[in-house]
């Protein structure tokens, strides 16, 4: 616990639509109209370990890229605390805040949108190290070509604008953006999700390579439980805002406890299954403004009981580092 | 096996006229679907999956124009053929769904007056009520629950799975002898993902419709197809049975494939990768489109290859192709 | 590692990109595909040329009293000076030179144009970003603002205002200044807030950039194509609606004469037939404006997918 590279505990985020004057009046005549609010991450606790790839898996709504933007220093989280090598970010001086921030870096999903189209690549990369003083102007072109050559990409192309790369090289680019600011922790949400299957492995390797070089950690963000299985050591399953299973990844893809794990699992499509017979999990994902009450899975859990509906079942170590959010593990 | 094949394609290109240059998005692609059948049709982004379903059902927009080939449904040509009578296949004997539901539903019409209607431009003696009870099975069908209600509703007020599920209906208002999905499932949640399956799986086996599943996505096709087309370049470097294609592939571009899958199998180790990017459509290199790439490639890959047909139920293009079934697939 | 960097070896052989292709020759590239925005756009050129270059390209200068003679007044397009040379378009009231008159008047009506148009965009650009990244109040703040101004009519507006400033050259551009900025403001908002969600600008924050410069190296550049399709057709509008203003007699003095002026002036004389005086001032107005136009739309296609890719 205590070695923990960064660890948030009870952090919130909270989307609120406020009224604006129109419907101030409304609701003070009399509607029906009132805020809403998604409780997009609704009190999350993770240690991610130094040198450790942590999963986080979850579907849409589940609140897993909120909570990578909090994390990333992008969003303003609405309560609880991030911890960053022992010390919490709010506790933090500018300085050491703007050191954190910089040892946090988050790699994106559109490799289309996360490049500014008007910068070429030599700006992209070399941009914030200039910026940060971490390089004078006359290295700046050394080190991002030095950068370049350690994703992958080809240095004589660094004068070229991103509309030349494609999907793969430009998401490789933004790899080189990061790691141009010397981090330690890289955010990575849904960073091959629109990658094609033969360029996702090229990043996924090269993921792993620069893992073992430069000695990151990561938070991987991805909704492919395949590419989950591959490359993490912990898994983090998120349902609805909630975190609901924490385990060891072969812990958990041999033997899931939470129903939802159970259901993710059965529901993927694997290569060696061959006309099999799907089980799907009945029922829509919920939307985020209205959750069932209790726990968020009851409507659509095989083996939801009374007390699901009633009371929000909290997080347990059910098992040496294994942690489930179920009020079945409490009858066992 | 004497009765027509639902669906052949012979020969098929499909040619893009832009002011870069001529696109050969696909390029010489010949396969049959049998009736009930899935055929799984697989590919990444550039290889001319989409278009040659597209290029079936005759949607090709200019730019783009097929330029030679037969499409044959059951026996009678598609290509070429008129208009008005492609009019009458469409959305009757041959139905499409889209990667993108919206693209099937109008926003602005309610979901039962969208399916009237499409009963009723291909059987326009059909009753307002024999139609919607037809609509009201078809969204049974496809698992959408309280479909009288769903009926009155607008799209918009349904969730991203639904709509496809909505979608999926109304491709079966006509009971169709053939579906193209072009990657229906790819935009959706994983749980969801999964019940899409289940439905198609079901009506196929129920209904004997043939299906065309166009997806970059093997495990998806595995569970699903019976057969199996891996394209690359425009042109189809392997086809047959699922599980022989799978289990066995013989083509490196296969087999590389299947190599860069992660999985359980794969864990902690180096994922095979196939070096390089896949060819511009522009701009496709002489003789075999995967020779830049292929660690089997020479000098005789400069000529394009024929299909062959080296295992009983399997052709490929390919100089060099994998024969020895003890090879291990690359991890 | 090698396999690494072989991925990006196919680029050189096999894609579609050759050198350095910076967004601008794509752009070009793209523009003139139509060939009459191409034609508009020479129109226009040429249109500038002879603006700038009034002074020396002018058979006369009409302002130059002693070249103008009261006796050569009311003369038909093609009649003779006496000093030899051809007034090509007549002459009008006052004996000037109409060739010329329409050459120093598109000076003006163009400076006007432009000199407004510039300044309404960069009040109103300036505006518009801050409004998009700060959000909250002052974005609702200063969007209600702008409502209030846009919702009246321009003409009105214009008319007001110059009836309380006076006449003068300067007087008209502060006009069309009020009057423009808020269409400035309300495009780039709109723009900057569609790239403020992008994710290009979230990696700016994540990399600890100063505020300022997101805003101004990474939001703005992006905010320029739907910018710059809204100041080509706004400067048309202005230089429309300054000849509109001269026309009706407020704004320009007599001393420097747009087109819409030289139009009034001319206006008395269209049913005794003399209709040149008024007749070439208005068409020059018109290829103007038109042509402006014409590049106008051909830039908002140009450059509006772009921004999907």
């Amino acid at each position: 616990m205590s070695d923990a590279m960064l660890s948030v505990n009870n952090l919130t985020k909270n989307f609120v639509k406020r009224l604006d004057v129109a419907g101030k009046i409304a609701s003070k005549l009399g509607s029906n109209i009132r805020e809403e609010v998604v409780h997009a991450v609704d009190a999350v606790s993770i240690n991610i370990p130094r040198g450790g790839v942590v999963g986080l898996v979850g579907e849409s709504g589940c609140g897993k890229s909120t909570l990578g933007r909090m994390i990333a220093g992008i969003l303003k989280p609405t309560s609880g605390e991030i911890v960053y090598k022992g010390v919490s970010i709010t506790d933090m001086s500018e300085d050491e805040m703007r050191k954190a921030a910089l040892q946090i870096q988050m790699i994106f999903q559109n490799p289309f949108a996360s490049l500014n189209p008007r910068m070429r690549v030599e700006e992209i990369i070399g941009e914030a190290p200039l910026i940060h003083k971490m390089i004078t102007a006359s290295e700046k072109t050394e080190y991002v070509c030095e950068i370049m050559q350690k994703v992958g990409l080809d240095p004589e192309y660094r004068r070229r604008y991103p509309h030349q790369f494609s999907g793969g090289q430009r998401q490789r680019i933004g790899i080189a953006r990061a790691l141009a600011v010397k981090p330690e922790f890289l955010v990575c949400d849904e960073a091959i999700a629109a990658l094609d299957v033969s360029i996702q492995s090229q990043v996924i390797n090269l993921f792993m390579d620069l893992r073992e070089d430069l000695d990151l950690t990561y938070l991987f963000i991805s909704h492919n439980l395949s590419v989950v299985e591959h490359i993490s050591d912990q898994v983090v399953i998120m349902y609805l805002g909630r975190i609901v299973e924490i385990a060891e990844t072969d812990d958990l893809f041999e033997e899931p406890n939470h129903p939802y794990t159970q259901a993710l699992l059965n529901g993927i499509p694997k290569l060696d299954q061959r006309g099999i017979d799907y089980e799907p999990i009945e029922g829509e994902i919920p939307s985020p403004l209205d959750p069932p009450s209790g726990c968020h899975f009851h409507p659509r859990c095989l083996h939801a009981i009374e007390r699901c509906k009633m009371e929000r079942p909290v997080l347990r170590e059910i098992a040496p580092d294994r942690w489930s959010a179920c009020h079945l593990n409490d009858q066992a | 096996m004497t009765d027509t094949p639902t669906l052949e394609v012979r020969n098929l290109h499909t040619h893009f006229f832009t002011k870069a240059g001529v696109a050969k998005a696909v390029d010489g692609v010949s396969f049959t679907v049998r009736k009930g059948e899935v055929m799984g049709l697989v590919g990444e982004s550039g290889s001319g999956k989409s278009v040659t379903g597209f290029s079936i059902i005759g949607l090709v927009d200019p730019p783009g124009e097929v330029v030679g080939g037969e499409v044959l449904y059951n026996g009678q040509n598609l290509v070429g053929l008129p208009e008005e009578q492609m009019r009458q296949l469409r959305g009757n004997r041959v139905a499409m769904i889209f990667q993108d539901p919206m693209m099937t539903l109008n926003p602005v019409l309610r979901v039962d007056t969208q399916m009237i209607e499409t009963i009723k431009a291909h059987d326009p003696s059909v009753n307002e009520t024999e139609a919607f009870q037809r609509c009201r099975d078809a969204l049974g069908q496809v698992g959408i629950p309280a479909p009288e209600e769903r009926l009155r509703s607008y799209p918009h007020q349904f969730s991203g799975g639904m709509r496809q599920r909505v979608a999926i209906a109304i491709a079966l208002l006509n009971k169709p002898d053939l579906i193209i999905a072009d990657e229906p499932t790819t935009a959706l949640d994983v749980t969801i993902q999964g019940q899409i399956l289940y439905e198609a799986q079901k009506l196929c086996s129920e209904t004997g419709t043939s299906m065309i599943w166009i997806t970059h996505d093997l495990a998806v096709v595995a569970g699903l197809a019976d057969r199996i087309c891996v394209m690359y370049g425009g042109r189809i470097v392997e086809q047959g049975e699922i599980s022989a294609v799978l289990d066995h592939p013989v083509h490196p571009y296969t087999r590389g494939l299947l190599g860069s899958v992660p999985g359980h199998g794969t864990r902690g180790k180096r994922l095979f990768q196939i070096p390089g990017m896949a060819p511009s459509l522009l701009n496709l290199p002489k003789g075999c489109a995967f020779k830049a790439r292929c660690p089997r490639a020479d000098d005789e890959c400069i000529v394009e290859p024929e299909i062959t047909t080296p295992v009983p139920g399997r052709e490929i293009r390919c100089c060099h192709p994998h024969l020895d079934p003890s090879e291990e697939v690359p991890a | 590692m090698s396999e690494q960097l072989t991925e990006t070896a196919p680029v050189a052989e096999g894609a579609a990109v050759g050198k350095t292709q910076t967004p601008l020759q794509r752009f070009a590239s793209d523009y003139f595909e139509s060939k009459i925005a191409a034609g508009a756009l020479f129109v226009l050129i040429g249109i500038i040329f002879i603006a700038v270059f009034a002074p020396w390209i002018s058979p006369q200068d009409p302002y130059d009293l002693s070249s103008v003679s009261v006796l050569d007044s009311k003369m038909p397009p093609g009649s003779q000076h006496f000093d030899g040379w051809t007034f090509h378009l007549g002459t009008d009231g006052a004996g000037r030179d109409l060739l010329s008159a329409i050459f120093y008047g598109l000076r003006i009506s163009l400076g006007v144009g432009i000199v407004s148009g510039v300044i309404a965009l960069i009040i109103g650009a300036a505006i518009g970003m801050v409004a998009a990244y700060f959000g909250g109040w002052v974005d609702t703040l200063i969007m209600r603002i702008v409502d209030i101004q846009l919702s009246f009519p321009t003409i009105l507006v214009a008319l007001i205002l110059l009836a309380l400033l006076g006449k003068g050259v300067d007087k008209i551009i502060i006009a069309l200044v009020i009057v423009q900025w808020a269409y400035y403001a309300r495009t780039v908002r709109a723009s900057a807030l569609v790239e403020r969600g992008k994710e290009y600008i979230e990696a700016a924050t994540c990399l600890a950039l100063p505020q300022k410069r997101i805003m101004f190296r990474h939001m703005f550049p992006n905010c320029l194509p739907p910018l710059i399709v809204v100041a080509t057709l706004q400067t048309a509008s202005a230089i429309s609606l300054e000849a509109t203003l001269s026309f009706l007699g407020v704004g320009l003095p007599v001393s420097e004469p747009s087109l819409g002026l030289l139009i009034s002036n001319g206006f008395d004389y269209m049913l005794s037939g003399r209709f040149w005086i008024s007749f070439y001032p208005g068409i020059a107005l018109l290829i103007t404006i038109v042509s402006i136009n014409l590049v106008g739309d051909q830039l908002r296609d140009v450059l509006n997918p772009r921004l999907q890719k």
